[in-house]
């Protein structure tokens, strides 16, 4: 099967037009097959999009690429209940769902599974996948070692894998917005001052290193994943799609990198080299996939070694 | 009003026998290893232990709720099972799960046994909360610290299962099951080791001028001036640097306990069937004071009188307590 590249939800509170933009520029320029859209983190922030899904849905769908819906990852308020049964309606795309009520709503409906529903091992992947799952992304923490079982469990039930081999690892969820927060604001008078941070809000230790980054309610990373070395082995265990995490980056460049490296007209060593010439602003991460703390950075003849 | 349960924390035999003594309606527990979520050195029971304990609390009238509430990782799902099957041939009184694969396990082959939906499984909506319900016959879900008390009334009005909530001890800021801040910075999981900020990374650091750094892993988590009582580190109580704030700020929350003996006539009028003591890790003194303390008060507000709760403020974290989310949206 040909190599799928994805390009996950944007995480941040971004501005209407500079969604569109990013997102024009994706239909017409990023080598990518896949798009995922909507509002993954804060219920707040989405109705200054909703009015655009449709024209951004058709824009990419014209251009070639699936496009996919993925759901709020945390459901608490009316609203944000509302929100969800409504988006379990959705039959114009595929839908990618980040929270169990959705299974309530969903009842027999395909669905993919997103990489904040916690499926961690092949007894969850066939149950779910007996509920209607086709498709499943990994959770960021989960060592290469337990990817492996998920993608042959995967297979045996028709179901497609998929790993996120670029950007912030999303690292918590929380019910207070510690952006509001930093701002001595709290949720419901929040501001939105999240869109202050287009790539996330910095957290240093008090003795100055870079730590993590609040977008609102979530935390994540630091660093970005990066599982360019890794790639040949992800393709060897069944890997069949490779998400890149939206950053306040050149992310045509990015993607057209790994679509090169995906396609083997570079191998890994060039991609990594053509990813340190983007001079991100944060160092690369591979930790989680061999079973570490995510922070670190493992080399990968070693790594692979001992997997 | 319903008399609510009283749960209480049982992190050894030594524990579990004090919280039975001390007037526990029930009591939670775990085995030595990664399939409960307080997996910390010197806690949990082995099998011998828990049979001889789960003697002993029946003796006394008190349920034993086994935590298997984390989530096994992909070719791991055996210590779970075999868990499970443990915990049946020693006649716990209930399951505390997390894990979808787990709780369809028990399901299947254990549906005499109750089962709890742990915090760890993050069921915040009646609609997630029914979907398990449904599927595994859940009987009880342990609901997160995140809601409010009159959202926790709406929700008992939606479901068809017992509510459980915190009342008092550690103030977890992260939505349960739904945080790999450990593992990043150490590698080893809460979701699927059972670990949170593990005491073999833990460093206490002093300067020369005497201050002290608490550090997990290769980072600061905060940093102690003489005059100040250090803490314990964990990433979501420390402190940090962020261009909008001119000096070292708690990010996401002070170093605070969750005391809600206050709100406790209320949340048994809100319908929560059973109070949850959190503090896996504490010692028997502890175990002590809080449940007697908390026994006493549930007692007198089912008598319709004032609950004696003023000595609970000495046990909670440097002295200090929050409502948390349960008072007002506005800790949000």
């Amino acid at each position: 099967m040909k190599p799928n590249l994805t390009i996950g939800p944007i995480l941040f509170h971004w501005p209407a037009e500079k969604k569109l933009e990013f997102y024009a520029r994706i239909a017409e320029e990023a080598p990518v097959d896949t798009v995922y859209l909507g509002e993954v983190v804060c219920s707040k922030r989405s109705p200054f999009f909703e009015q655009y899904y449709e024209d951004v849905a058709e824009r990419l769908t014209k251009a070639g690429k699936t496009v996919v819906f993925s759901s709020l990852a945390e459901i608490m308020l009316k609203r944000e209940r509302n929100m969800m049964a409504g988006f379990c309606e959705i039959d114009s795309h595929e839908i990618e769902i980040n929270d169990a009520s959705a299974l309530w709503h969903l009842d027999g409906h395909k669905f993919r599974v997103g990489p904040l529903m916690n499926a961690y091992n092949e007894e969850t992947l066939r149950y779910l996948a007996g509920q209607g799952a086709t498709h499943f992304a990994m959770p960021t923490e989960l060592p290469g070692s337990s990817v492996a079982i998920m993608a042959r469990a995967a297979q045996d039930v028709g179901a497609s894998c998929e790993v996120q081999v670029f950007g912030r690892a999303q690292l918590a969820l929380s019910a207070r917005c510690y952006h509001a927060r930093a701002h001595g604001r709290i949720k419901d008078n929040c501001q939105f001052v999240c869109e202050l941070d287009p790539d996330g809000m910095p957290l240093r230790t008090l003795d100055g290193n870079d730590f993590l980054a609040i977008n609102g309610i979530q935390t994540l990373s630091h660093k970005y994943i990066n599982l360019m070395a890794e790639l040949p082995q992800l393709r060897e265990i069944g890997i069949t799609h490779f998400r890149l995490v939206p950053q306040d980056v050149d992310m045509v460049a990015v993607a057209e990198i790994w679509r090169a490296a995906l396609d083997g007209v570079i191998d890994p060593e060039e991609g990594q080299q053509r990813l340190d010439a983007l001079n991100l602003p944060a160092a690369f991460a591979n930790g989680f996939w061999h079973g570490q703390a995510g922070v670190r950075k493992v080399a990968v003849e070693r790594a692979l070694a001992g997997l | 009003m319903q008399r609510p349960e009283l749960v209480c924390p049982a992190g050894t035999p030594a524990a579990m026998r004090t919280a039975v003594e001390a007037g526990a309606d029930a009591v939670y527990c775990g085995f030595q290893n990664a399939t409960n979520a307080r997996n910390f050195p010197g806690l949990n029971f082995t099998p011998d232990e828990l049979e001889r304990s789960i003697a002993h609390a029946h003796e006394h009238g008190t349920k034993v709720l086994l935590a298997i509430n984390t989530f096994p990782p992909a070719g791991k799902v055996d210590l779970w099972r075999e868990a499970i099957d443990l915990g049946a041939r020693l006649g716990v009184d209930a399951y505390i799960v997390a894990d979808i694969g787990v709780a369809d396990y028990i399901a299947r082959n254990h549906p005499d046994i109750r089962l709890h939906l742990s915090v760890q499984a993050a069921a915040s909506s009646p609609e997630a909360i029914n979907w398990y319900c449904r599927e595994f016959g859940v009987k009880r879900v342990v609901l997160p610290r995140i809601l409010t008390v009159s959202e926790i009334k709406q929700i008992a009005s939606e479901i068809p299962c017992e509510i459980e909530t915190f009342i008092f001890g550690n103030h977890g800021l992260m939505v349960e099951g739904r945080c790999s801040l450990t593992n990043y910075i150490t590698g080893q999981s809460t979701n699927y080791d059972g670990v949170c900020s593990p005491a073999a990374d833990v460093e206490y650091r002093r300067d020369e001028e005497g201050n002290l750094s608490t550090r997990l892993g290769d980072f600061t988590i905060d940093c102690f001036s003489c005059n100040e009582t250090a803490g314990y580190p964990t990433i979501c109580k420390g402190r940090y640097l962020t261009p909008a704030r001119d000096k070292g700020y708690y990010a996401f929350e002070e170093p605070i306990s969750l005391n809600l003996s206050s709100l406790l006539p209320d949340l048994m009028a809100a319908g929560v069937n059973a109070l949850k003591i959190e503090g896996r890790q504490r010692s028997r003194a502890y175990v002590r004071n809080v449940v007697s303390s908390f026994r006493k008060a549930v007692d007198a507000i089912m008598a319709g009188q004032e609950p004696p709760l003023a000595d609970l403020i000495a046990l909670t974290e440097g002295q200090k307590q929050t409502e948390g989310a349960f008072k007002s949206k506005t800790w949000r």
